[in-house]
């Protein structure tokens, strides 16, 4: 009779936890950015945008629009341009729009779904996150989002841009792994 | 100051201004194009509208140095095209117009909508209107206007 043995090498289920700790240690950070205003303001489930750190609903009844870039005679390019205007207030990229609701990051009460529920949502998204994160103009916004309307500086997300980009890489290197429960 | 080169109403401008000159000011200081209001200065009442590259834009909030050579249609030119001419004709037919501030922004903001929805519904003229303000409160009116440009009854 023979009796199997699993042979695991030494070490391999402490470095394998160590690879997942890292992992959901550089999805934190992820997770951080990503919920900023800065960002997370353009992420809803309504049919608005937010604006501001505070998160409030966009003035002037700006509404979502079938593409997410507003309805024919109030779109996000009615206001926002390619570039920030500075003398204005207003902030501006290419493309300006929202998010689409398949990336929604918030629930409908305007509250910022948990880390879990996020990274379940990015985790199956087909795009390539680091290319995402490194190299679209809406990202690369939110580190240089200019001024306020009464001239002062937007709040920056809590990481620098290389900082997200280089967390992005080590969790997409850890198999994207996510923190456990968190239906919402 | 620096020297734009600007097109409006298929004209073209030339201006020389600080760049961060809101378009607002450009159309009524430097080239006397008053039909264009200014009503908030931030956005939030659409008194400002112009068409900029065929979008309708608020014109209080874009700097003259992002324009670049999109085309500026101010109320001044809105009737260079059929849709511009319906809307202006449904105005007077309907009688929209009260103290009239507003107005040039919403036969804007309208015209835009119509290019885009030539026979909008109730719910598309609320969304696409609803940044432009009026404080003599036509929006019944203007909701008519709208329908009776696109053919509507």
């Amino acid at each position: 009779m023979f009796v199997l043995v699993a042979v695991v090498p030494a070490g391999f289920i402490e470095s394998r936890a160590a690879a997942d700790n890292g992992g959901l240690a550089a999805w934190g950070k992820v997770y951080s950015v990503v919920t900023s205003p800065r960002c997370i303001n353009c992420h809803t489930a309504t049919t608005y945008p937010q604006q501001g750190d505070d998160r409030h609903r966009h003035f002037a009844n700006v509404v979502r629009g079938p593409e997410g870039k507003g309805v024919p005679a109030l779109q996000c390019a009615t206001c926002h341009q390619s570039s920030n205007a500075d003398s204005t207030g207003v902030p501006g990229a290419h493309g300006w729009h929202l998010a689409p609701l398949s990336m929604r990051w918030q629930d409908k009460t305007d509250k910022p779904l948990s880390s879990a529920a996020v990274c379940r949502s990015l985790k199956s998204q087909k795009v390539d996150l680091i290319k995402h994160h490194g190299e679209e103009p809406l990202v690369l916004w939110a580190f240089t989002p200019g001024l306020r309307p009464d001239g002062t500086a937007r709040t920056l997300p809590p990481l620098t841009h290389d900082e997200l980009v280089e967390a992005t890489r080590a969790w997409v290197a850890a198999g994207k792994p996510c923190p456990k429960g968190g239906q919402r | 100051m620096t020297t734009y080169q600007l097109t409006v109403n298929g004209e073209r401008k030339e201006v020389a201004v600080d760049p961060g000159t809101p378009l607002l000011w450009v159309l009524r200081e430097e080239l006397k194009l008053t039909g264009t209001k200014y009503g908030c200065g931030i956005g939030a009442c659409g008194a400002c509208t112009v068409h900029l590259g065929g979008i309708a834009t608020r014109s209080c909030l874009v700097p003259v140095s992002l324009i670049g050579d999109r085309a500026i249609v101010t109320i001044e030119g809105i009737a260079g095209d059929a849709a511009g001419r319906a809307v202006q004709e449904a105005w007077v037919d309907k009688d929209v117009v009260q103290c009239g501030y507003c107005q040039s922004g919403q036969i804007m903001s309208a015209v835009a909508l119509l290019k885009a929805v030539p026979r909008p519904t109730d719910a598309d003229i609320e969304q696409s209107m609803g940044g432009n303000l009026c404080r003599c409160a036509t929006y019944v009116r203007i909701r008519e206007a709208i329908k009776s440009a696109a053919g509507q009854p």
